[in-house]
């Protein structure tokens, strides 16, 4: 063929072909991606798994933030649980322990994972836990009440205009249960 | 075939399989196997709009069962179920099936003619890309007849309704994802190597129509963005069926990501939809101004310029999922900013009208009802990409209306533009005027009856993708759906016309169909042979035929 231009190099054609396949790794990519944006920024109301050290906090007397607990089970989840407070008055900066309260209505035992969300989702870095029963799998003997702690303070730090916060859990039946909660 | 053939030709003929020898200086072979065999890049674009015409069909259909079910308030007609599988397969058919392939036709025709290439490419592969689609496309609709029903989850397919709670049916629809995926892939490839690779030698890129300019960013976008759509239904085909959790919450995966991944490749998709449309009016355009396009080398940059933001504004699909402040501002000027090279293009095709001596033949209607409804999408599209305003238009009609003011009086419109524009090249034989001017009112009148309503019930609040609605929203509907039935109409008397002119029009006379147009397509006779452009274009052809450089006083 005499009208082809033949300033087309073997590498061109390689990356015409390789840059689909790129793109392809890179939808897998955004997966890890995403997770890692989201735990830099607070971006999604994911907060931070990292437990903290209790005398990094500094307490601010002049103002309270209230903070609201939800919770949510998913369907086909038959645990019942709530917070056994609604509502809690807080100073930045101080520690608080509260719980929630938990019960296993059917009658196997059920491995479940809490997923924490704060609201708004500026305001997630700022909520910090020590203790939290989302840390880890929990384990639900049939018929047994439990309740479980979560330690935290909400940062000084953050913005004076958030007054409001809003925890909210979701328990969500695990499909892949680690290996030590297993061996219970 | 010439003796100076290159090491890397060699290459490239190992490459497509492809044998030159056999199918030079003679016309195609005869009977049906013709279709399937042909690396004739005229007979795959034939092929490829034949299939995309079908799919608008079928497409079509289901669109009326949806605007009969809405023509009146309360459940009339079909389950709701079924009414979700209508909007869903009709938006999937309409894009994947009727868009997309048509676009992919018009560039095999047109782009080998316009560069003053022999065929494409990679000839064999065209072959391959072609004839994945009807598999595809018939497997997608297969599902509705599975046990179960097809996917209802909306054409957006988000997790967990596309994964947890689908059908069974959804496995297919997956694969038949990958091999649409896959066909565009190729269909983007070939076009990128029969563009930088099989161009007249003379011919530099700034020489280029800029329907193949368009093209050409096109396939960019394609080979960019189909492999993430192909890597979000692999997510879902493990979630389903291998155990992962990439988007279920109890494995620690997350829904929202899908989200994120879908509209990672949903806005380039839509511009992968429009940016041929954008290639096709800037040709009609200077040929029924009867002056060269205005502004050709902003038009390149403006489309490169939309190209490359496309793929940082997909959040503001996203609004309402719970996006802290600063990712709505980002994500709303982003948007916002893609109206300016927008805005230049339609700026470049009124100038390029505005003195020129117009007449008005079919595609020029069509070309210009383009520009002017394109335009009300965007308008609409800018109104959306406000985050605080979309926390009302979103997930209403308002979004319909847009959508298809781009989509249909945009894409679809210059698709139409472009096969009336450019038939009588492919058949040597002239349609019916009378009958496609005709045709045209109708169409744009109907049109306008169908969707123009949709903002408004949109603003009052009518949910998108529910079959029943509250009474206020009954007259509007109503309008909608007449408006809806006579525009599906339209496309009977549009069969009738392009069969008509293939069958029975007058053989075209003179040179080319139309006095003023310029290009290298028009060089190859009335009607194109099957093979064309044995001997390059030279460089004076290539100036004399260029739609964009003024020709004054060289008469
Ligand atoms: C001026 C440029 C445009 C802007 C600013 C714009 C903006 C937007 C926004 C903000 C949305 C989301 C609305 C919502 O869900 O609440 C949207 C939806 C949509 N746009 Fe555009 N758009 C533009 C042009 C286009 C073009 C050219 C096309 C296709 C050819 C297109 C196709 C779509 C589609 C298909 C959807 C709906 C997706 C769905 O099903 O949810 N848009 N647009
Ligand atoms: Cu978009």
């Amino acid at each position: 063929m005499n009208n082809r231009n033949s300033n087309i190099s073997k590498a061109f054609w390689a990356k015409l072909f390789i840059t689909p396949v790129l793109f392809f790794a890179f939808a897998f990519a955004m997966v890890p991606l995403y997770d890692i944006f989201c735990e830099i920024t607070g971006l999604n109301g994911k907060t931070s798994s990292a437990t903290y050290a209790a005398e990094t906090r500094t307490i601010d007397t002049s103002r309270k933030v209230t903070v609201d607990f939800t919770s949510f089970s998913n369907p086909g989840f038959p645990v019942k649980f709530y917070p056994m407070v609604k509502k809690l008055e807080v100073i930045p900066g101080k520690l608080y322990t509260m719980t929630y309260y938990a019960e296993n209505r059917s009658d196997t035992k059920i491995v479940g994972q809490a997923i924490p969300s704060v609201a708004p989702g500026l305001a997630a870095s700022y909520f910090k836990k020590l203790e939290c029963f989302c840390f880890n799998q929990q384990t639900f003997e049939p018929k047994v009440p439990i309740e479980m702690p979560v330690r935290f303070f909400v940062d000084s730090d953050l913005d004076k205009n958030i007054k409001n916060i809003t925890l909210s859990y979701n328990f969500l039946k695990v499909k892949n249960v680690t290996k030590e909660v297993a061996k219970l | 075939m010439s003796t100076t053939t290159t090491d890397l030709q060699d290459e490239i003929e190992k490459i497509d399989g492809h044998d030159s020898h056999d199918d030079h200086h003679h016309g195609p072979e005869p009977g049906l196997l013709r279709w399937v065999k042909t690396t004739n890049h005229k007979d795959i674009g034939t092929l490829y709009i034949w299939f995309a015409f079908s799919m608008l069909l079928i497409g079509g259909a289901f669109a009326m069962v949806i605007r009969a079910e809405l023509f009146q308030p309360g459940l009339q007609l079909v389950e709701p179920q079924f009414f979700n599988q209508m909007t869903t397969l009709h938006g999937l058919i309409m894009v994947f099936g009727a868009i997309m392939p048509a676009f992919v036709g018009l560039a095999n025709w047109q782009i080998p003619l316009m560069i003053g290439a022999k065929d494409m490419a990679l000839p064999r592969m065209n072959n391959w890309s072609f004839w994945i689609l009807p598999f595809a496309g018939t497997m997608l609709l297969s599902t509705l007849f599975m046990q179960g029903g097809g996917p209802a989850f909306g054409w957006t397919f988000y997790a967990p309704l596309s994964t947890t709670f689908a059908p069974e049916s959804t496995d297919f629809f997956i694969f038949a994802v990958h091999m649409l995926g896959f066909s565009s892939i190729m269909g983007a490839i070939n076009v990128i190597a029969t563009i930088l690779n099989m161009r007249a030698p003379d011919m530099k890129l700034m020489d280029m129509p800029l329907f193949v300019w368009t093209w050409l960013i096109t396939a960019f976008l394609l080979i960019a963005a189909m492999p993430v759509l192909a890597g979000a239904v692999t997510m879902m085909l493990t979630d389903r069926n291998f155990g992962t959790s990439f988007f279920d919450a109890s494995g620690g995966g997350d829904p929202v990501m899908f989200q994120h991944i879908f509209w990672f490749f949903g806005h380039p998709e839509v511009y992968i939809m429009i940016l041929p449309a954008f290639g096709i009016v800037s040709q009609i355009i200077p040929t029924f101004a009867r002056k060269p396009l205005f502004g050709y080398s902003s038009m390149v940059y403006a489309t490169a310029a939309i190209a490359l933001l496309s793929f940082v504004v997909w959040g503001h699909h996203m609004f309402l999922v719970g996006m802290p402040i600063a990712g709505q501002l980002y994500f709303m000027y982003a948007t916002i900013l893609i109206s300016v090279p927008t805005g230049v293009k339609v700026f470049n095709w009124v100038t390029t009208m505005w003195r020129g001596s117009l007449s008005f033949e079919t595609p020029m209607l069509w070309a210009v009802a383009f520009v002017i409804l394109f335009t009300i999408g965007g308008l609409s599209g800018l109104m959306l990409g406000i985050a605080p305003a979309d926390i009302q238009y979103h997930d209403t009609y308002f979004v319909v209306a847009h959508f298809h003011y781009v989509l249909v009086t945009g894409a679809l419109f210059s698709i139409i533009a472009a096969v009336f524009y450019w038939l009588p090249m492919w058949c040597g034989r002239m349609y019916n005027e009378k009958l496609a001017v005709i045709h045209f009112w109708w169409a744009i009148i109907s049109v306008n009856v169908l969707f123009f309503p949709q903002h408004f019930l949109g603003l009052a609040g009518m949910p998108r993708r529910i079959p029943d609605y509250s009474l206020q929203f009954a007259d509007f509907n109503m309008i909608s759906s007449i408006g809806g039935f006579a525009f599906g109409l339209s496309f009977i008397m549009l069969t009738y016309i392009i069969v008509d002119c293939i069958r029975n029009g007058k053989p075209v006379e003179g040179g080319r169909a139309w006095e003023s147009a310029r290009g290298l397509e028009w060089t190859q006779g009335e009607k194109a042979q099957y093979h064309s452009f044995d001997t390059p274009p030279s460089r004076a052809t290539i100036l004399a035929e260029s739609s964009h450089i003024s020709h004054e006083g060289q008469h």
